[in-house]
C-alpha cells in the first residue's frame, strides 16, 4: 500500500465552489461591499448538485458562489476603489474627530470615485444584449424618479432617473415602438418593440410612496446605479440610431419632438428585397408580411386625431401613448409647461375625461375615458366610442400580454375585440337579442314546469297503478294492455368507433413503463387543471352575466 | 440703600468704592483700567460741556469708547433715565447726549460734573432697579435660600429673616371656603399672589399686571423700549484717524510664528512624503454618456460559460387589470382562502380588485417591496438552467397493435353460472371443454354444463373446498378436490362408458406395499355408501390442511400443498396408479403458494413466498430459481410450452418470466388496481388472463416466438368485467376453455361467469 493517503473533500466538484465568507476574505472585502461588488458584477450565487460534498460533509446552509467568478472579481479594478472609499471614510472620520474642518475640505474635495463603464461594456458585450437585459433597469428608473427628496437616496440620483427615463419614452415616442400597454393595480405597463427586442416595464402611479421599512435602499441604490449607467449609454446608441441629437433638450413634457441631427426628415422605408422562396418559407414569410403591414398600420393609429387631455387624467403616461401612435396631444397650460393648443380649439377630436359629467361640451368632439385610448393599442384598430363615454360602465380591461392557446379561457370580450380585428361589424344585440332571450327564457321555464309534471306523475303512477286499473273499470273502459314494439338498438357507428379508440387507448397507457406513465400522468393532470379552472371561469362568468340579466329585469320592471 | 446712594452723591470716591464692591467678578479685573478711563472721559467731557457746537464729534468719539466698553450694564435703565432728564430740564441737553454710552458709572459722573438739579425720587428709583438687578440676591426677606418651601410644612414658621428671627406663619392656613369666598368678594383676587418664600399674599400694582401682560405676549417689558431704533455702526467703511484702542501692539505681532512654522512644515512635508495630493482634477467624464459599443468586436471574451442571464419577470394577466372582466374577481370563498393561505402558497400575490374609473385607482402598496424583492433575486438567487420536457403525451404511449388484429378474444359476458351460496374459490374446465367444475366455500362441488350453464351435479363433500383440479388426461374423468386436509378423487361419471372404464381402471390400481413409507402420515383410503354413491372414489388423508392440487400433464402423478412455515412437509407427489405419496423436499425454502407441472418435461415448478423454483424431478435437483420481484405471489400459471411463466401477488402486479431470457421478470404487469388472486394460460390461443380482487379480469395477448432472438409481445387485449365485489374479494379464480377463447371466472359473489 504504498503512495499518498486520499484525503477527502479535496477534489472533485469541492474545488469548483467557495463559500461567501470565503470568497469575501479572498477578495478582502466587508460584506456590504462584497455585494455591492456581486450586483454591479453581476455575480450570483451557484446552487452545488451535491451540497453535501461540496459542504465537506455538513448539511449547514451555506450560500457557495462559483470559485471561477470569484476569481474573476479578484482583477476587478473597482475592488480597490472600495477599499480606497474605506480608507477615505477612515481619514474623514478621524479629521471630524479632530475638528480639522480644513482636512476635512481636503478630504472632500479627493473623494474617490469610480466609474462602471468598462462594468458594463463587459457585462453586455454587444448592445442587443445590454437591450435584452433593459426591462429590470427601466423598472427600477421609474420607480426611483418618481421617489420624493425624502433623503431615502440623493436627490441627483433622482433627477438622473427621471432624465433618463424622459429621453427613454422620447425615444420611444419618435421611434414609434410602443406596442402594448396594460393598466394594471400596480401601475403601467409598457411593451415597446426596440431593435427586434420585446421590452417590457412597469411604471408606478403617480403618487407618492410609503417608504416601507423593511427594504434595504442601499442594495436598490446601488442596482440603480448600474441601471442608469446602462440605460445612459443605451439612449446614447438609440437617440444616434435614429440620428437625434443627445442629450437632447427640453423634453420633459413629452409634447416636443426632438431635434434631429440630419435634417432629412423623410425616412426611407427598408424594402424587403424579394428572395426567391418555395413552399414553407413562401408561407412564412407572407405571414411575415403581414404582421409588418399590421404593424405599419398600429403606428400610424392615432394619425390625424387631435386629443386634449383635461386635467384629472394622467397626463405623462397618456402623452406619451397617444404621441406613439401618431396624435395630437395638448393639456391645459396651467396643468403642465408644453401644452400646444388650448380647450376651446376647434380642431380637438377627442376630448379625455375622467369624469362622471364634463361641465362644457363641444359638440364637435368626442368626449372619453381614458381606458379608450390604451384599448385601442391593444385591439391595434380604432375602437367605436360608444362603450366608453361619460358616465357610461367601461368593459373589463383586458391584459394585453396573454396568448391564449387552444383549450385555454377566453373572455367574451376578448371575442369581440378579435370579431372587430377580422372586421365584421358589431351586431346590433342590445336590445332586441335580450327580449328574445327573454321570451325564450321564459318557454323554458313553462317546460322545465311541464317535465317535472311528469316525474312526478312517473313516481306517483306506480303507487296509483292499481287504483287506476279499478276507476278505469268502473269506468267502462277497457284495461289497457299494451305490447310495445321492440326498439332497434341503434347503433352509432362514430360513437362505437369512438369507444373503441378510446378503449385502445387505455390498454395501451396500462403498458407504459412506470417512468413514463408517471410523466404521462403529471401531463395529463396539468392538461386537467387547466380545463378545471377554464371550465371554473366559464361557470363564474355566466352567473355573473345571469346575475346581471336579472337585475335589469327587475329594474325594468 | 438710601444712605448709600446718598454718600454716592456726596463725593465721588466713596461712590466708586460702592460701585466697586458691587461688581461682578469678571469686572473686577479691569477695575485698574476703567477708573484710568473714567478720568479721560471726565477730562474730555468738560470741553464737551463748554463747547456745545462740537457735540457730534464728541457723541461719537464717546460712542467708539463705550461700545468698547458695554458688558455688564443693560440699555434700558439709560433710556428711562435719558427719557427722564429730557422732560425734567431741556438745559441738560449735553448731559443727555453724554449719558447715550450705558455706563452707570458714568452716568453718576456726569451728573456730578453738569450738577444738573435731580429729583430725589428719581434717584430712589434708580437705586432699586439697580438693587433688583443682581440676580444672586433675588429675595433676602427669607434667608432659607433657595429650597422647596414644603420642607417647612410641619413648622409654624416658614424661616428666617436677615436677622436670624423666625417668620411666622400667617395664623390661620386659608381653607378652600375661604379662597373661595375671597375669590367671590375680593375684587382684587385676580391680581392676588402668593408668596411661598413669605407665606403671605402680594398684590400686584397695575404696572405689574402691565409688565406681566407684554410678557406673556412676547414683548419687552419695558413699554419705551424701542427695539427698532436705528443701530449706530461703531465699525464702518470709513477709516478713523483714531485707533480703536491705544493699546500698543503685542510683541507677537512682529515675530513669526512658530506654531505656524511647525504646521507648514508639516504640511510640507507630507506633500513630500506624497500623504497629501494636490487637489484632484475634476474628473468630467463620470456621468457622460458615449457610444459605448462604438468598436464592438466579437473577440471579447465575455462572462465564462456558466453565466445565465436572469428570467424576465412574468407579464401580468386579465386578474392585474384596474377593471378585470368579472370572473376574474374573487368571491367570498375565494377571498377567505386566500386570506388563509402563506404568502407562498398563494396562486396571485394580490387580490383582483376592480375599479369603475381610471382616477380611482390608487396607489400599489407594495410596489418598492416588489422591486425590491426583485433586486433581491438577482443577485441572490441562484440560477439553474432547468430543462422543461416538452413531450406531447401521446407520444409516451406506446404503438401496440390494434386488439381487433389480434382476434379472437373474450369479449362479452355471455354466462352466468348460479347456484352456489359461498365464494367459489376454485374452478376447472374438464379437457373435453364440455363440463365445468367448481369448488366453494358452501362445501359442495358442483359440475356444470359449460354451453348451457345448467348444473348437472352438486356433491356435497362436507368442508369449504379450496381447490378443485380436473384431471387433464382426456382419456379418464376424473376430478381432484382439495378440503381441509384431504383430498378427494371424484368420478363424476359424466362422460361416455369408455371413458369411465378407463377411469375406474386407474383408480382400481393396487397399492404397493407400503415398504418405504416414505410419506408416512398420509393414509389412502376408498370409500364407501353415500360417499361412493355421491362418485367419491378415493380418499387421501393428509397429515395438514391442504390448499392447492395440481395434475401432471399425464394424469396420473397428483401434486398438493400444505402451506407450512416449519416443516419441511409441504409438498405432496401423489401417484394415482399405484397409490403412493411422496415428499420430493428434503428441506423448508420457504412458504409454499402454489405448484405446477410442467406441461412436457419432468420439471416441476413450486411458487413460495417470494420466488419460483423449478425442479427436475428426474435430476431431482433445483435447475432455476426465479426472483419474481414482488412481495407475496399469489398464483402461477405455465405456458403449454413450457419456457414461460406467469406469477400473479397480492401487491397487484402479474410478472413474466421468460425461462430462456432471465431468472428476472422478463415484464411486471401493473394492470390491477388490487391484489391479483388467479392467472391462467390459454392452452392453444396465445392469451393469458389475471383474476383480481378489483373484480376484473384482464385478457392480454402473449405471443410467444419460437425464433429465440425475439422477445414475447404482451398486448392488454381486454378489461372484462361482470363480478361483484364482496367482503373485499373480487374475482377468485380464472381459468380457460381448452379449445374456445373463452375464459371462466369464479367470485365472491358466488357466481361462475363465462365470457366469450
Amino acid at each position: 500500500m504504498g503512495g499518498l493517503q486520499k484525503k477527502k473533500y479535496e477534489r472533485g466538484s469541492v474545488t469548483n465552489y467557495i463559500t461567501r465568507n470565503k470568497a469575501r476574505k479572498k477578495l478582502r472585502l466587508s460584506l456590504p461591499d462584497f455585494r455591492r461588488l456581486c450586483i454591479l458584477k453581476g455575480i450570483y450565487p451557484h446552487e452545488p448538485k451535491h451540497k453535501k460534498k461540496v459542504n465537506k460533509g455538513s448539511t449547514a446552509p451555506r450560500t457557495f458562489y462559483l470559485i471561477k467568478d470569484i476569481r474573476f472579481l479578484l482583477h476587478e479594478p473597482i475592488v480597490g476603489k472600495f477599499r480606497d472609499y474605506k480608507v477615505f471614510v477612515r481619514k474623514l472620520k478621524k479629521a471630524y474627530g479632530k475638528t480639522e474642518w480644513s482636512a476635512v475640505e481636503r478630504l472632500r474635495e479627493n473623494k474617490p470615485t469610480y466609474k462602471l463603464d468598462h462594468i458594463i461594456k463587459e457585462r453586455y458585450p454587444s448592445f442587443i444584449d445590454a437591450l435584452r437585459d433593459i426591462d429590470d433597469a427601466l423598472c427600477m428608473c421609474f420607480l426611483f424618479s418618481t421617489f420624493a427628496r425624502t433623503g431615502k437616496c440623493h436627490v441627483q440620483t433622482i433627477q438622473l432617473c427621471r432624465r433618463l427615463t424622459v429621453e427613454w419614452m422620447n425615444y420611444v415616442v419618435a421611434a414609434r415602438a410602443l406596442r402594448k400597454v396594460f393598466i394594471s393595480i400596480k401601475g403601467i405597463y409598457y411593451q415597446a418593440e426596440v431593435m427586434g427586442q420585446l421590452i417590457t416595464w412597469l411604471v408606478p402611479y403617480q403618487f407618492s410612496h410609503d417608504h416601507p421599512t423593511d427594504v434595504d435602499y442601499r442594495v436598490m441604490a446601488t442596482f440603480t446605479e448600474l441601471y442608469t449607467t446602462l440605460l445612459g449609454f443605451i439612449n446614447f446608441r438609440l437617440y444616434h440610431s435614429l440620428n437625434l441629437l443627445y442629450p437632447p433638450k427640453k423634453l420633459s413634457a413629452l409634447s416636443a419632438s426632438l431635434a434631429r441631427m440630419v435634417s432629412s426628415a423623410e425616412e426611407e422605408e427598408a424594402q424587403l428585397d424579394q428572395f426567391p422562396v418555395e413552399g414553407e418559407d413562401m408561407e412564412k414569410l407572407e405571414a411575415r408580411e403581414r404582421e409588418q403591414k399590421e404593424q405599419e398600420a398600429q403606428k400610424k393609429l392615432f394619425d390625424g386625431l387631435k386629443f386634449f387631455l383635461n386635467r384629472e387624467v394622467p397626463r405623462e403616461s397618456l402623452a406619451f401613448v397617444i404621441r406613439c401612435f401618431g396624435g395630437e396631444v395638448s393639456w391645459d397650460k396651467s396643468v403642465c409647461i408644453g401644452s400646444t393648443y388650448e380647450v376651446t380649439e376647434e380642431t380637438i377630436t377627442h376630448h379625455i375625461v375622467d369624469r362622471p359629467n364634463a361641465s362644457t361640451q363641444y359638440i364637435n368632439r368626442y368626449y372619453i375615458q381614458p381606458q379608450w385610448v390604451y384599448d385601442c393599442i391593444n385591439a391595434k384598430i380604432v375602437l367605436p366610442v360608444e362603450d366608453y363615454f361619460l358616465g357610461v360602465t367601461l368593459p373589463p380591461h383586458l391584459s394585453p400580454f396573454v396568448e391564449e392557446k387552444e383549450g385555454d379561457y377566453m373572455p367574451p370580450e376578448k371575442v369581440k375585440i378579435m370579431a372587430l380585428q377580422r372586421g365584421e361589424k358589431p351586431e346590433q344585440e342590445d336590445e332586441e337579442e335580450e327580449d328574445e332571450d327573454e321570451d325564450e327564457e321564459e318557454e323554458e321555464d313553462d317546460n322545465d314546469d311541464e317535465e317535472e309534471d311528469e316525474e312526478e306523475d312517473e313516481e306517483e303512477s306506480e303507487e296509483k297503478n292499481l287504483k287506476k286499473m279499478e276507476k278505469q273499470r268502473s269506468q267502462g273502459k277497457s284495461l289497457q294492455v299494451k305490447v310495445t314494439p321492440g326498439k332497434m338498438k341503434v347503433e352509432n357507428p362514430e360513437r362505437l368507433e369512438q369507444e373503441e379508440k378510446a378503449e385502445e387507448k387505455r390498454l395501451a397507457i396500462m403498458m407504459m413503463k412506470k417512468k413514463e406513465k408517471y410523466l404521462y400522468d403529471k401531463i395529463m393532470f396539468g392538461k386537467k387543471r387547466k380545463i378545471r379552472e377554464a371550465n371554473k371561469l366559464t361557470a363564474k362568468r355566466k352567473a355573473h352575466d345571469d346575475a346581471e340579466k336579472a337585475n335589469k329585469k327587475k329594474t325594468r320592471k | 440703600m438710601e444712605e448709600s446712594s446718598g454718600n454716592m452723591r456726596s463725593s465721588e470716591p466713596t461712590a466708586a468704592m460702592k460701585k466697586v464692591r458691587e461688581k461682578t467678578a469678571k469686572k473686577r479685573s479691569k477695575e485698574e483700567e476703567e477708573e484710568e478711563e473714567e478720568q479721560i472721559f471726565n477730562f474730555k467731557d468738560k470741553p464737551a460741556g463748554k463747547e456745545e457746537e462740537d457735540e457730534d464729534l464728541s457723541d461719537s468719539e464717546e460712542s467708539v469708547f463705550s461700545g468698547l466698553e458695554d458688558s455688564g450694564s443693560d440699555s434700558e435703565e439709560d433710556e428711562k433715565e435719558s427719557d427722564d432728564n429730557d422732560d425734567e430740564d431741556d438745559d441738560d441737553v449735553t448731559a443727555v447726549e453724554s449719558k447715550q454710552p450705558k455706563q452707570t458709572e458714568e452716568e453718576e459722573e456726569k451728573e456730578e460734573v453738569v450738577g444738573g438739579v435731580t429729583e430725589r425720587e428719581e434717584e430712589e428709583k434708580k437705586e432699586d432697579e439697580y438693587e433688583h438687578d443682581s440676580s444672586d440676591e433675588e429675595d433676602i426677606r427669607n434667608t432659607v435660600g433657595n429650597i422647596p418651601m414644603e420642607w417647612y410644612k410641619d413648622f409654624p414658621h416658614i424661616g428666617y429673616n436677615l436677622d436670624g428671627k423666625k417668620i411666622f406663619k400667617p395664623i390661620r392656613n386659608k381653607d378652600e371656603l375661604d379662597d373661595f369666598l375671597d375669590k367671590m368678594e375680593n375684587p382684587d383676587y385676580w391680581r392676588t399672589v402668593h408668596d411661598k418664600q413669605t407665606g403671605s399674599d402680594i398684590v400686584l400694582s397695575d404696572e405689574q399686571v402691565e409688565l406681566v401682560n407684554r410678557l406673556q405676549k412676547g414683548q419687552f417689558g419695558d413699554v419705551n423700549f424701542n427695539e427698532y431704533q436705528p443701530s449706530v455702526e461703531f465699525f464702518s467703511s470709513d477709516v478713523m484717524i483714531h485707533p480703536v484702542t491705544n493699546r500698543p501692539a503685542d510683541k507677537r505681532s512682529f515675530i513669526p510664528s512658530l506654531i505656524e512654522k511647525e504646521k507648514v512644515s508639516k504640511l510640507v512635508h507630507a506633500i513630500k512624503m506624497g500623504w497629501i495630493k494636490p487637489r484632484r482634477v475634476e474628473d468630467d467624464t463620470r456621468g457622460r454618456f458615449y457610444d459605448l459599443w462604438a468598436g464592438e468586436d466579437s473577440s471579447i471574451l465575455g462572462r465564462h460559460k456558466m453565466h445565465l442571464p436572469a428570467p424576465k419577470i412574468p407579464l401580468p394577466g386579465h386578474q392585474e387589470s384596474y377593471n378585470p372582466p368579472p370572473e376574474y374577481l374573487f368571491t367570498e370563498e375565494e377571498l377567505a382562502l386566500w386570506e388563509q393561505q402563506d404568502a407562498s402558497d398563494r396562486k396571485l400575490p394580490f387580490v383582483p380588485v376592480k375599479f369603475s374609473s381610471l382616477r380611482q385607482v390608487p396607489a400599489f402598496s407594495r410596489f418598492i417591496h416588489e422591486r425590491f424583492e426583485r433586486c433581491l433575486d438577482l443577485y441572490l438567487c441562484p440560477r439553474q438552467r432547468k430543462m422543461r420536457v416538452n413531450v406531447n403525451p401521446e407520444d409516451l404511449i406506446p404503438k401496440l397493435p390494434k386488439p381487433k388484429d389480434l382476434q379472437p378474444f373474450p369479449t362479452t359476458q355471455s354466462l352466468v353460472y348460479r347456484g352456489h351460496s359461498g365464494l367459489v374459490r376454485s374452478i376447472s374446465v374438464s379437457p373435453s371443454g364440455q363440463w365445468l367444475a367448481s369448488g366453494s366455500d358452501d362445501g359442495s362441488v358442483r359440475f356444470w354444463e359449460v354451453c348451457s350453464s345448467r348444473c348437472m351435479k352438486t356433491v356435497q363433500v362436507g368442508g369449504a373446498v379450496k381447490s378443485v383440479a380436473w384431471n387433464p388426461n382426456p382419456s379418464v374423468c376424473l376430478l381432484a378436490v382439495a378440503l381441509e386436509s384431504v383430498v378427494l378423487i371424484l368420478s363424476p361419471s359424466l362422460a361416455d362408458r369408455q371413458v369411465v372404464q378407463s377411469s375406474e381402471r386407474l383408480l382400481s390400481g393396487q397399492p404397493e406395499a407400503d415398504t418405504s413409507d416414505a410419506a408416512g402420515p398420509v393414509i389412502w383410503s376408498d370409500t364407501e355408501g353415500e360417499e361412493l354413491n355421491q362418485g367419491i372414489r378415493l380418499k387421501i388423508q393428509h397429515p395438514k390442511a391442504v390448499h392447492q392440487v395440481a395434475w401432471h400433464a399425464k394424469g396420473d402423478y397428483l401434486a398438493s400443498v400444505m402451506p407450512d412455515h416449519s416443516s419441511h412437509l409441504q409438498v405432496l407427489i401423489h401417484q394415482l396408479s399405484r397409490r403412493r405419496s411422496q415428499n420430493p423436499f428434503r428441506k423448508n425454502k420457504g412458504l409454499v403458494q402454489c405448484v405446477s407441472f410442467h406441461p412436457v418435461r419432468p420439471y416441476f415448478f413450486v411458487a413460495t413466498q417470494r420466488s419460483v423454483r423449478i425442479y427436475n424431478l428426474v435430476k431431482q435437483e433445483m435447475t432455476k430459481k426465479l426472483q419474481a420481484n414482488s412481495k407475496w405471489i399469489s398464483s402461477m400459471a405455465v405456458h403449454p410450452g413450457g419456457d414461460h411463466v406467469i406469477c400473479g401477488s397480492y401487491d397487484c402486479r402479474l410478472s413474466w418470466f421468460d425461462l430462456d431470457l432471465s431468472t428476472k421478470p422478463y415484464k411486471m404487469l401493473r394492470h390491477h388496481k388490487k391484489a391479483v388472486r388467479g392467472a391462467a394460460y390459454h392452452r392453444s390461443y396465445p392469451l393469458f388472463a389475471s383474476a383480481s380482487d378489483d373484480g376484473s379480469v384482464i385478457v392480454c395477448h402473449g405471443t410467444v416466438y419460437n425464433d429465440l432472438m425475439q422477445n414475447p409481445l404482451i398486448v392488454p387485449v381486454k378489461v372484462l368485467r361482470g363480478h361483484v365485489i364482496t367482503h373485499d374479494l373480487g374475482v377468485l379464480d380464472v381459468t380457460f376453455h381448452p379449445t374456445q377463447p373463452w375464459v371462466f371466472s369464479s367470485g365472491a359473489d358466488a357466481t361462475i361467469r363465462l365470457f366469450t
